[in-house]
């Protein structure tokens, strides 16, 4: 299984780093279009970025190379320098030989990947607090309740000139009454508190993620027509 | 065309610019100062006609006035150059403005039409991308005055901002800016993107022929391509926009059918058949038979439909086309005497049909009636308007002594020189058709009595209204008479 | 000031930390900064395209923090370099976001009152992000200023209403997944080439004949699916409709001219000065299949566009389909398609500039830009309506309009490389936008319904209150902008041929396909 050659070898063994950091950049893929709960999307996308920074520091990784820090054979400011690097070191940083770098790693990758990482983190932060407001606009961060709520709001914003009629989804009785709620209590507070009686698992975004399981076994008529529609509906 | 003299001058400009001021005075008089308004646009157009035929001597004495406007690439020049059936055609649309202007006060007023501000502004800009079609010197020249008349003609059309308006503007929109963008712009660029990465200018002058080096079926593809992307000729699958077109206001008509729309579309057609392609390229590539065929196969039809339409401006509209054929036909017979003639039609048609067309309009300030049948005993009731009718009516079918006739008849010559016996039986029949569909309208109106109104009582349009057009029916004797002047413009030997 | 090419995005850049730093309490003073600093901007804007026509190389260069590039190939450190197609789309960065400042005042301050300081540094950041991305060398600094640009962009869309808010979750999302895949590319692309450097890594592609390399092929596919996210090509739109039309006037005005335009730059940039077009055209099956990608893009965008009842929802999916047309200027490979596509940036820029100032203004005026609520708008506000219908006309491609141009080179381009299919879809947009417009025209000048009916007393009369159709103008603050704008269109377009000079210049060394053979 493992001979020379052969795909697993390859993929394995010879380039394990690519083939985990494809898996990971799928995991995270999907996550951000399959998931259904916003935060679990945000969840893949954490995932997804990861996988890229994991790649970039791992084409930087060389076997047997330390960090890019002068070794003390090489640096001219070291007290146990040879006598003519002493003389060198007065004037500062000096360029090694080809030969010379061989045992240390690349930097640059790991460079780039700070600056990633802080791009990577200033999108969380945005996307949570983005998140953040949806929930206390629309009171959810499941995307196709929040489809559903968009969906009337627009077809309200534009029924004031009685032009589209509110499209009917193929959903459940009681997803349909929910939603009417949803309507009517749109931005009014004590509505809102109503809903949250409904929803009390969704207060807070982590336990919904974990309680998501059991809601999906209450409304599965809901869910289950439009796994990646949403997105298409919503354009 | 070595030998001419180009003499540099700003008048093209001056004739193109006229209405663009004289819009902002309108605009500026606006709907409270009427007569203020109409002033100015009596001065806009006194001042272009002036100017256009200060430009006669000149022409006639054999040299070209051109004026360089602006490049518009670096190898194509938006250029303005007067020569003598660019002329010919400036002089009927700036003379026949003035008229139209004189009859648009009487009917709009007469009507109480509202927007005449809006009316009067799109109608000078219409003017001015009219002067500059027959301005042009090269084909991208006369592509930007083309759509620049698309677009003004279209508040024109929706006037009246009801439903039909929005159905006809809708028609008219379609067919011109479909044909002019999905089909004139890529033979536009065809033309113009050559060999190698080279450059054509397409100039009128210069180029002529030079679409002969193109291959065989790219000729046709091109010839095909230009013929219906005019579609304001109103060649027979891309006319309906003209008599959808009918919704607007009587000026307008008489705008769109004599002196801006439709002449501007034969005008360009002209221009491609004569100047573009050359006779000699024409004739060599076959293309100019299945023209001439198309042609006339729509004077015929068209005249038919004629016979059957009662609303007296439908009637007009498709006899319009009818004649537009014939410019086309005359332009594809690829003779000197055949082009010639076509030129010389566009300014007699004019005359005869605008004053038909402020007919139809005087009519309806007076009575209200749109239909041939209404119009018994009429002709007792207004002499003067049934009278001229009778006259462009005459005209337009070609007889002498009328301006219609001299057209008509070098058309025939143009014919003849090139041993095409079908073109003219094509023509005597259209006559005859013309006859059909023309007499009977001033026929009905002089000799039958109406059965209902027994009231024989005189009553004309507002003379505004009737100067115009008792003008116009004069002028189609005058042509005749002139009609030396005219052929020396275009190049024939009377 | 030696080098005005760093000043176009520090002065944004300063602004925007003024901005910030004057907080609620001293928001007044971050409408003139912003002024003040995107005059600025534009100032070396211009000075740097005149720098770098000068030029005999034709290009202006800075290193940033003096890192030395000379080593082979061109070693560590970030460059600012600015050639005639860069600084010609810096200078449609920043002229648009000087003109869209000016205009921004009273749609900020009713749209997103109390946070004025907040919106003007995130409108800042978010100009000299894209005007960054511009002048890059530097293929993974043109990764971070790219979501420089993607994140403010989300900021200040999500400042509006909630509805916008969620509108920008979906566009966080694709945007990121974009984003990703073009830092991915680059990975591969510093993998093989060992440089960062724009210049540098298209040297060893051709110092080492990498055509045929597999990771070379991944890279650039990696890179070109970023991008096309990132500019919201036909299936990877998604995002931008909703976001674009819940957004706050401000933002969607200085957005939907720029944002899609630059990545339709950066395309270019990867394809000319990164891969080469050796590579691009020759080693790939792209230029196969693109150019019916971008049909089916044109055509799908064309048709949605069509189905939209709202003025600004309907020119997002213009701007959908405008990019089809950019994409498919530069894949039918050539000469002209390339002139075409670069001069369609420009004046895209320009005309969208100019319909998204108009609809904010209607925006304004109306509280509504359905259709249903536009009637007598003509009578309303005539010059509004002029400088609207310059930009519309200019989409349609009616003279002497810039649009008009650009559409010229694109149909010379499909004409002179044989891409007759792309030509078609160019007749059949135009002719769908030609719907579009009228139809705008007709509801704001007919006295008619939608299905036909007449309202009002007929001779003219709108059915309308007379206040309705009283003159009532746009306040100057929001006029004039627009008027520049429409100007603007107009002046691209009357002076098209000092542009399209320029960009021959650059394309000159590309050596790109431009016979056409008839005979």
């Amino acid at each position: 299984m493992f001979e020379e050659g052969s795909i697993f070898t390859q993929l394995l063994v010879e380039r394990l780093n690519y083939f985990i950091y494809v898996v990971l950049l799928l995991i995270g893929l999907w996550a951000m279009i399959a998931k259904n709960n916003l935060i679990k999307k945000l969840i893949g996308m954490s995932i997804f970025q990861t996988a890229i920074i994991l790649f970039y520091v791992s084409i930087g990784v060389k076997e047997g190379a330390t960090i890019p820090i002068y070794l003390p054979e090489h640096d001219p400011h070291a007290s146990h320098g040879s006598a003519e690097h002493n003389d060198a070191a007065v004037s500062g940083p000096q360029v090694l030989e080809v030969s010379e770098v061989s045992g240390y790693t690349n930097p640059l990758p790991h460079v780039l990947m700070l600056t990633a990482i802080v791009v990577g983190v200033a999108t969380l932060g945005l996307a949570l607090s983005i998140c953040l407001r949806i929930y206390r606009g629309y009171g959810t961060v499941e995307e196709d309740d929040l489809l559903l709520k968009l969906e009337q709001e627009d077809s309200r914003n534009a029924g004031g000139f009685k032009k589209r009629r509110p499209r009917k989804r193929p959903s459940s009785t009681k997803a349909s009454s929910g939603a009417a709620q949803a309507v009517s209590s749109e931005k009014s507070k004590s509505d809102r508190a109503g809903q949250g009686n409904r929803r009390s698992r969704s207060k807070s975004p982590a336990k919904k993620t974990q309680s998501s399981s059991t809601s999906d076994g209450k409304k599965p008529a809901r869910r289950r027509p439009r796994p990646k529609k949403p997105k298409e509906r919503d354009s | 065309m070595n030998d001419t003299v180009i003499v540099e001058d700003i008048r093209p400009l001056i004739a193109l610019l006229a209405p663009w001021v004289g819009m902002i005075g309108i605009i500026w008089a606006g709907e409270k100062r009427p007569n203020l308004r109409e002033l100015f646009t009596f001065i806009s157009a006194s001042v272009q006609a002036a100017v256009v035929l200060s430009l006669v001597p000149l022409i006639l004495s054999g040299a070209i006035v051109e004026f360089h406007i602006w490049q518009i690439f670096s190898y194509v020049p938006m250029l303005l150059r007067v020569d003598g059936p660019g002329l010919l055609f400036a002089c009927v649309a700036s003379v026949l403005w003035i008229a139209t202007t004189l009859y648009a006060v009487g009917y709009m007023r007469g009507l109480h039409e509202h927007a005449q501000t809006r009316f009067y502004s799109f109608f000078a800009l219409s003017l001015s991308a009219t002067m500059g079609v027959a301005f042009s010197a090269n084909l991208l020249t006369i592509y930007f005055f083309y759509e620049m008349l698309s677009v003004s003609t279209f508040p024109l059309v929706t006037h009246m901002q009801d439903r039909e308006a929005r159905t006809g503007g809708r028609t008219y929109l379609g067919y011109l800016l479909f044909t002019s963008l999905c089909l004139l712009l890529p033979a536009l660029s065809w033309c113009y993107v050559w060999l190698d990465g080279g450059h054509l200018t397409m100039d009128f002058i210069e180029d002529v022929g030079k679409v002969g080096h193109f291959g065989e079926t790219t000729q046709i593809v091109l010839l095909f391509l230009f013929t219906f992307g005019f579609a304001k000729a109103g060649l027979m699958p891309a006319h309906s926009w003209l008599p959808g077109a009918m919704v607007a206001p009587t000026p307008v008509s008489a705008l769109l059918h004599a002196v801006a729309v439709v002449k501007v579309g034969v005008f360009c057609i002209y221009r491609i058949y004569a100047d573009v392609f050359g006779s000699e390229v024409l004739s060599k590539m076959g293309g100019e038979e299945w023209t001439m065929v198309l042609a006339s196969a729509t004077i015929l039809i068209s005249s038919l439909i004629a016979l059957s339409q009662d609303n007296l401006k439908r009637r007009l509209a498709f006899s319009t086309i009818g004649q537009l054929g014939y410019v086309v036909l005359g332009a594809a017979i690829a003779t000197d005497r055949g082009q010639g003639g076509a030129v010389l039609h566009i300014a007699m048609h004019a005359c005869g049909k605008i004053t038909l067309f402020f007919c139809a309009g005087a009519i309806f300030v007076a009575t209200g009636k749109k239909y041939v049948s209404e119009l018994r005993g009429l002709g007792r009731k207004m002499p003067l308007t049934m009278g001229a009718f009778m006259i462009g009516a005459l005209s337009v079918i070609g007889l002498p002594p009328l301006g219609g006739f001299i057209s008509k008849w070098y058309l025939a010559l143009g014919a003849l020189d090139r041993d095409a016996m079908w073109v003219v039986i094509v023509l005597l029949v259209s006559s005859l058709l013309n006859v059909f569909y023309l007499l009977p309208v001033a026929v009905t109106a002089f000799f039958r009595t109406s059965e209902t109104e027994k009231d024989p009582s005189f009553k004309e349009a507002p003379w505004p209204c009737v100067v115009p057009l008792v003008l116009t029916a004069l002028g189609c004797f005058f042509l005749f008479f002139w009609s030396d002047v005219l052929l020396h413009m275009v190049g024939l030997e009377p | 000031m030696s080098d005005p090419i760093v000043w176009i995005v520090l002065f944004p850049l300063f602004g925007a930390v003024l901005c910030a730093l004057a907080g609620p309490w001293a928001r007044t003073i971050c409408y003139p900064v912003s002024i003040l600093s995107m005059i600025a901007s534009v100032w070396a804007s211009v000075n740097t395209l005149l720098q770098a026509v000068e030029a005999s190389t034709h290009e202006v260069s800075y290193i940033l923090g003096g890192w030395s590039l000379d080593l082979f190939p061109r070693g560590v450190g970030i460059e600012f370099r600015a050639d005639i197609l860069g600084g010609l789309i810096t200078l449609v960065v920043t002229g648009v976001g000087l003109i869209v400042t000016l205009y921004s005042r009273l749609p900020v301050q009713r749209e997103t009152p109390g946070k004025e300081s907040m919106y003007y540094g995130l409108f800042l950041l978010q100009i000299a992000g894209l005007a960054g991305i511009a002048l890059t060398g530097d293929a993974f600094n043109l990764y971070v200023l790219i979501e420089v640009a993607a994140l403010t962009g989300y900021g200040l869309i999500a400042l509006g209403s909630n509805r916008a808010a969620a509108a920008t979750f979906n566009y966080v999302i694709l945007g990121t997944i974009g984003a990703s895949f073009y830092l991915l590319g680059v990975g591969y692309l510093y993998l093989k080439t060992g440089t960062l450097n724009m210049v540098g890594i298209r040297e060893v592609i051709e110092a080492n004949q990498m055509y045929d390399s597999p990771a070379m092929q991944v890279a650039f596919v990696l890179v070109l699916l970023g991008i096309l996210i990132k500019m919201a090509f036909f299936p990877f739109h998604a995002w931008l409709p909703n976001a674009y039309c819940h957004a706050p006037t401000t933002t969607s005005c200085l957005l939907a001219p720029l944002v899609t335009k630059v990545m339709i730059y950066v395309m270019i940039r990867m394809i000319l000065t990164v891969f080469g077009v050796e590579f691009t055209f020759e080693s790939t099956l792209w230029t196969e299949v693109m150019p019916w990608l971008v049909v089916v893009a044109i055509v799908c965008a064309a048709v949605m566009a069509l189905a939209q009842r709202e003025i600004k929802r309907m020119l997002a999916y213009l701007i959908v389909a405008e990019v089809g047309y950019m994409v498919g200027g530069v894949w039918i490979y050539n000469y002209y398609g390339l002139i075409g596509s670069i001069f369609h940036v420009i004046s895209d820029a320009c005309m969208t500039l100019c319909l998204f100032l108009g609809a904010g203004i209607i925006l304004q005026k109306c509280k509504t830009t359905h259709f249903d609520g536009l009637r007598g708008l003509f009578a309303r506000m005539p010059l509004t309506m002029i400088g609207f219908f310059i930009g519309g006309f200019s989409i349609i491609g009616l003279p002497p309009t810039c649009g008009f141009f650009s559409k010229w080179y694109l149909i010379t381009g499909g004409m002179v490389s044989e891409r007759w299919e792309y030509m078609v879809t160019l007749m059949f947009s135009t002719m769908v936008m030609v719907i579009l417009f009228f139809r705008l025209i007709e509801r704001m000048h007919l006295a008619v319904s939608e299905s036909g009916q007449n309202l009002g007393k007929g001779h003219g009369d709108l059915g309308l209150t007379e206040r309705q159709t009283r003159f009532d103008e746009a306040p100057l603050s929001m006029l004039i902008p627009l008027l520049l704008a429409a100007s603007v269109v107009l002046i691209v377009g009357v002076y098209n041929q000092e542009i399209v000079d320029q960009i021959e210049i650059f394309l000159q060394p590309f050596d790109l396909p431009t016979g056409v053979h008839y005979e």
